[in-house]
């Protein structure tokens, strides 16, 4: 490994660290949205400053070629991180689902109170 | 009978039937005097809203479209809401009959949840080909789980009594076939008796249903989907709702 693709990988590993961080600190970004995108961050930082865990990982799982590792848990930690979205995005639907029945039966309600009042009632002011 | 009816809420839900709905209401005023009449604009781009209150309905305007279930279970929680032991649901695009309705209502008598069924020797109704096979399968295990002898799950016109009412108000799923087939397991797993009461169909007033050998195995595959899923959830106590706390 040169020297040049080491710094890379460290430089890399900060920049998504601190992008996480940075919408954290400004509300941008939800704690609960964060946390794999936080984990993935610390391990990549991890195994760009000590190469060697990488290739110990590697070789305890019985991976030859310790880059494989790292494609393995990006696509896993990608594939958690799309999963929550889905289950987010159920939610939201049923929320916004309850949100709509509740905005109708107000509106009915509304109309249902105004009915009430005769019309050619001047409104008090 | 008339008491009954004064319990009773019609909800229609309604997605651009500006062209049926009003007389469909109409119809609805006329047979079945008494019951309430609620058509839910299911988010409709057309006058369906304006044609229905003009045909003297209720009418709740849902702002997005939500699908059937969605507009069903706005009738079920306004049911509550106001008092209505019971709800039956008619389609707005005219095919079902009305005057079904007080036969349904009797059937409450000894069951939560009466479905008007289009095979069971009342009218002309026929579907044929593979939908209609699709449609054998999906009754015969719906059947089996209900303990009745069930053959058209999947029909839209359908008559809850208080407790039905009860569960599909907090309980009504929105996807697709949740409606049919997935309100039917819900129903039964809350201790719902359900049964069925032969009802006549005409034909729709616009628009054609689908047929084809493929569309009816996507049919059914979607159906069966939606019946494992129904059975594979958790008991409703403890089920995490979009949030009708």
């Amino acid at each position: 490994m040169t020297l040049t693709s080491y710094v890379l990988g460290i430089a890399a590993a900060l920049l998504t660290l601190v992008i996480v961080v940075e919408l954290l600190r400004r509300g941008r970004l939800r704690e609960r949205h964060a946390v794999w995108w936080m984990v993935a961050g610390i391990a990549a930082l991890l195994a760009s400053i000590f190469p060697v865990t990488l290739e110990w990982t590697a070789q305890l799982l019985g991976i030859q070629v310790p880059t494989n590792l790292v494609f393995f848990v990006s696509i896993a930690i990608l594939f958690l991180v799309c999963l929550q979205h889905s289950s987010e995005l159920t939610r939201m639907e049923g929320r916004a689902r309850s949100l709509a029945e509740s905005i109708a039966l107000l509106e009915l309600r509304l109309r249902d109170v105004e009915g009430e009042v005769p019309e050619r009632q001047p409104p008090p002011r | 009978m008339q008491t009954a009816l004064e319990k009773t809420l019609i909800v229609m839900p309604a997605f651009n039937e500006e062209e049926s709905v009003g007389a469909v209401v109409r119809e609805v005023l006329d047979q079945l005097p008494g019951a309430g009449c609620l058509v839910v604009d299911d988010g409709s781009s057309d006058n369906t809203a304006v044609a229905a209150r003009a045909a003297g309905a209720l009418v709740a305007v849902l702002p997005i479209n939500l699908g059937v279930g969605g507009a069903m279970r706005l009738g079920f929680r306004y049911a509550l809401e106001h008092g209505y032991s019971n709800v039956v649901q008619i389609d707005s695009d005219g095919q079902h009959d009305p005057g079904t309705v007080p036969a349904m209502l009797a059937g409450l008598a000894d069951a939560d949840l009466v479905i008007g069924a289009r095979f069971a020797g009342a009218g002309e109704y026929v579907a044929s080909g593979p939908r209609r096979w699709a449609m054998i399968v999906l009754s015969s295990l719906l059947s089996r789980i209900s303990g009745t002898r069930l053959t058209d799950t999947t029909s839209g016109l359908r008559a809850s009594g208080p407790r039905a009412v009860m569960l599909f108000s907090k309980h009504y799923p929105a996807e697709y076939l949740g409606d049919t087939v997935e309100s039917l397991v819900i129903a039964v797993r809350g201790g719902c008796r359900v049964m069925q009461v032969p009802a006549s169909m005409r034909v729709r007033s616009g628009g054609t249903p689908s047929h084809g050998a493929g569309k009816s195995a996507v049919y059914l595959g979607r159906a069966m989907i939606a019946l494992l899923f129904a059975l594979l959830r958790p008991p409703l106590g403890r089920r995490a709702e979009g949030g009708t706390a």
